[in-house]
């Protein structure tokens, strides 16, 4: 279990315990390392983590932000958003839900720090996103690495 | 010999039913009468048959081309406008996504505003929307206006004042369940559904007495008898009766509990067979596999006895759903011949493809036949058992678990959604706007937790192999079961249609055009881009001797979900580029209601 997800799993239950801080500062290097490029592609092709990122995308993400994390008519495009905000402004966005409420407009964004699925795969939904806005992948479904084209 | 489950469902019923009886004839009287004035459109579906037809003919295939606006008006809220207005007498009602404004126009004076009601609703319960935040219009009945928030409240209004006269809570957001289809009023109840497919919701109807909303009953869409106000021996499907535990047999476990079948679309009602009909929707979660059995009651078109809400027969259109194909679109009550035969037809274009004809009656199963070519997931419905014949090379639940199932047509969204076809009586056709998507479906295993949604599978949609128009507006007869001529649009058709005794046939597209076709024909006869793409359904309405055509204006919904950004390239054999179509490339967010009329 790497430290990213150890602060995960702090923010869901609340704690600020001296380890997690303490784990916080190892973090911090590891993540900068991985937030570079969290995702693996060969030829187009993705790994496992990237492809469930995919999946869980699509089931979590899906019905607010359009397919392929690309924006529908009142959530925004995350290939976008990921150009301009760091993994951990993701993390806590996902977890903490966003609130954009003005006179013409209610955009809210649902706190997913509670949902089990959301919190076991949001490195891996973060390397799909980063994969998306990077150029790296394309619309679509993505092919896993060692997959044959058909 | 009756069951004692449904003898203590059927007296109870009986009992309440029977102190409504007394002002019964007042509420359904009324609306029936209002309802055949042509000026008006006091039901959301023009009346209670659902037919979206209008009797005028000012506005006709000659003349039209001479329509042009004559009054806008801004909601002030920009998201997705499904429903359309209200026309009562010289008042307008018009109503709006979240946060549920209802305005009441004044017709005498250029649309001055002579109330608003916004609800105070608490704004978390807009991500628990799967599919953006729309409404689809208020009711009406005895001097009150009924809204049906996002936050499932279910509040009744003073018509002339706007004024709150009683206001219920019709189930839980916490738990998912929200509000987004229009009530109908029917006698001295006001019926309404629920939302939360994609979040484990149990759907229900409930009839909530009009007065002061007490709930006279609710029928869920799940579990046992008593639940689901089921006889196990007078309610039938295919002609027999269904028997005990119906819907807990084909669960397994208590999934029913959490099992969606949920009521969002609209309801229809025959005064003299005193029956209300209304589908249900998808069973939860959207991965077959973490479901098996038939999943009833999902999928489902329901004949309830109005007073009672006992079922008197049901038809489940989709078992063991591996698509998410909602049964809950239009049931259109239609005296027509089918098969050379006069009926008292229902006739339901399901989002699963088919357009199935069953005799309201009795729930007969006359015909069911793709309207769209399209449509590949079964090749026909057996129609000894009514159960759809599935092609497993389109089945994402028997392919299996994270297996990408490949080229289903038509795409979860269907080949129609919410938005309703029309009938006319003069030309005995429907006329409906149908979408023409694909899509690659794919299921894997998630958790449930209550209020947080419970989907389980991703897709990709494109439009089908070598085609380039994502919808159709088409022309359909159910008298032998095909179609009847097809206008392709560039996207989805997304509007309700309207047809009239003009000969002319409305609808709207997503980029934002409302156009006027001639219904033999489909020859376009009008058009005329409004400020945003166009999920609502064209009223009509007259004033002052004068016909008007009105529509509202605010693209969302689902389409604003899928096709904001574009659809995915079908790679796949295509090769060349050309199927990429972003919405956002025609239009934007908007909240307008553009009212149409001829020059004197």
């Amino acid at each position: 279990m790497n430290f990213a997800r150890v602060l995960c799993l702090v923010w869901v239950l609340g704690a600020a315990s001296p380890i997690a801080l303490a784990a916080e500062g190892n973090a911090q290097a590891q993540d900068n390392a991985d937030a570079e490029r969290p995702y693996k592609v060969v030829d187009g092709h993705v790994d496992r983590a990237t492809f469930r990122g995919y999946l869980y995308y699509g089931d979590l993400c899906l019905r607010c932000h359009g397919p392929d994390g690309a924006g529908s008519s009142y959530a925004p495009s995350l290939v976008n958003s990921l150009k301009k905000m760091d993994k951990r402004q993701f993390e806590e966005t996902v977890i903490n839900g966003r609130k954009n409420v003005t006179a013409a407009t209610e955009n809210v964004m649902p706190a997913f720090g509670t949902n089990i699925d959301a919190v076991q795969h949001l490195e891996e939904i973060y390397a799909y996103l980063k994969a998306r806005s990077d150029g790296v992948i394309g619309r679509g479904r993505p092919k896993r690495i060692g997959e044959t084209d058909d | 010999m009756r069951s004692p489950i449904s003898i203590a469902v059927l007296s109870a019923a009986l009992s309440l039913s029977a102190g409504l009886m007394a002002g019964t004839a007042l509420a359904n009287d009324q609306l029936i009468q209002m309802s055949k004035d042509p000026a008006q459109w006091v039901i959301p579906g023009g009346n209670y048959a659902s037919q979206r037809y209008s009797p005028l003919k000012q506005i006709n295939v000659d003349n039209v081309k001479n329509l042009h606006p004559v009054w806008t008006f801004s909601t002030g809220v920009l998201r997705g406008h499904e429903g359309g207005p209200l026309i009562v007498g010289d008042v307008m009602y018009v109503h709006t996504p979240f946060p549920n404004k209802v305005f009441a126009l004044d017709l005498n004076n250029e649309g001055r505003i002579l109330w608003v009601y916004e609800p105070k609703q608490d704004p978390n319960v807009i991500p628990v929307m799967c599919c953006d935040t729309v409404n689809r219009g208020v009711a009406y009945g005895d001097g009150k206006i009924i809204l049906h928030q996002a936050d499932t409240t279910v509040v009744a209004l003073d018509a002339k004042t706007g004024k709150v006269v009683w206001s219920v809570k019709d189930d839980d957001p916490s738990k998912g369940a929200t509000g987004t289809s229009a009530p109908l009023v029917v006698k001295n109840m006001v019926l309404v559904g629920v939302s939360g497919g994609e979040f484990g919701v149990r759907g229900h109807v409930t009839a909530y007495s009009l007065a002061d909303g007490k709930q006279v009953w609710r029928a869920y869409s799940e579990g046992p008898d008593s639940d689901i106000l089921f006889d196990p021996e007078k309610t039938t499907s295919m002609g027999k009766p269904v028997g005990k535990d119906s819907s807990l047999k084909t669960w397994q476990g208590d999934q029913w509990k959490i099992g969606g079948g949920d009521t969002w679309g609209w309801i229809s009602y025959d005064p003299e067979l005193n029956l209300v009909y209304y589908g249900s929707g998808n069973p939860s979660t959207w991965n077959p596999v973490q479901r098996p059995g038939d999943n009833k009651w999902s999928m489902t078109i329901f004949a309830r006895d109005a007073d009672t809400g006992v079922a008197k027969w049901v038809y489940q259109m989709t078992p063991w759903d591996q698509w998410d194909y909602d049964g809950i679109n239009e049931m259109i009550l239609a005296d027509v011949k089918v098969h050379g035969k006069p009926t008292k037809a229902l006739v339901h274009f399901d989002r699963n493809g088919f357009a199935y004809v069953l005799d309201r009656t009795n729930g007969a199963l006359l015909e069911a036949e793709k309207y769209d070519p399209a449509v590949n997931w079964a090749t026909h419905v057996d129609m000894k058992t009514g159960r759809p014949q599935v092609v497993a090379q389109y089945a994402p639940g028997m392919q299996g678990e994270e297996h990408n199932t490949k080229g289903i047509c038509p795409a979860a969204l269907g080949s129609k959604d919410e938005q309703p076809a029309s009938f006319s009586p003069d030309t005995g056709l429907f006329y409906v706007p149908t979408n023409h998507v694909c899509m690659d479906y794919e299921p894997f295993k998630v958790a449930y937790t209550a209020g947080q949604p419970y989907v389980g599978a991703t897709l990709s949609m494109f439009p089908p192999k070598g085609e380039k128009n994502l919808g159709n507006f088409i022309a359909y007869d159910v008298n032998e079961g095909k179609i009847v001529w097809s206008d392709p649009e560039m996207f989805s058709v997304w509007s309700g249609a309207l047809a009239t005794a003009g000969g002319v046939a409305f609808y709207g597209t997503l980029d934002g055009y409302l156009k006027a076709v001639d219904m033999k024909t489909g020859k376009e006869l009008y058009k005329f881009k409004t400020p945003s793409g166009i999920i609502g359904n064209v009223t009509p309405f007259m004033h002052n001797g004068k016909e008007y055509i009105a529509v509202l204006s605010g693209v969302g919904g689902w389409a604003g979900i899928g096709m904001a950004a574009g659809l995915t390239e079908d790679t796949a054999g295509l090769g060349a580029v050309g199927a990429y179509k972003a919405l956002s490339n025609y239009t934007q967010l908007g909240g307008v209601l553009t009212v149409f009329g001829l020059s004197d």
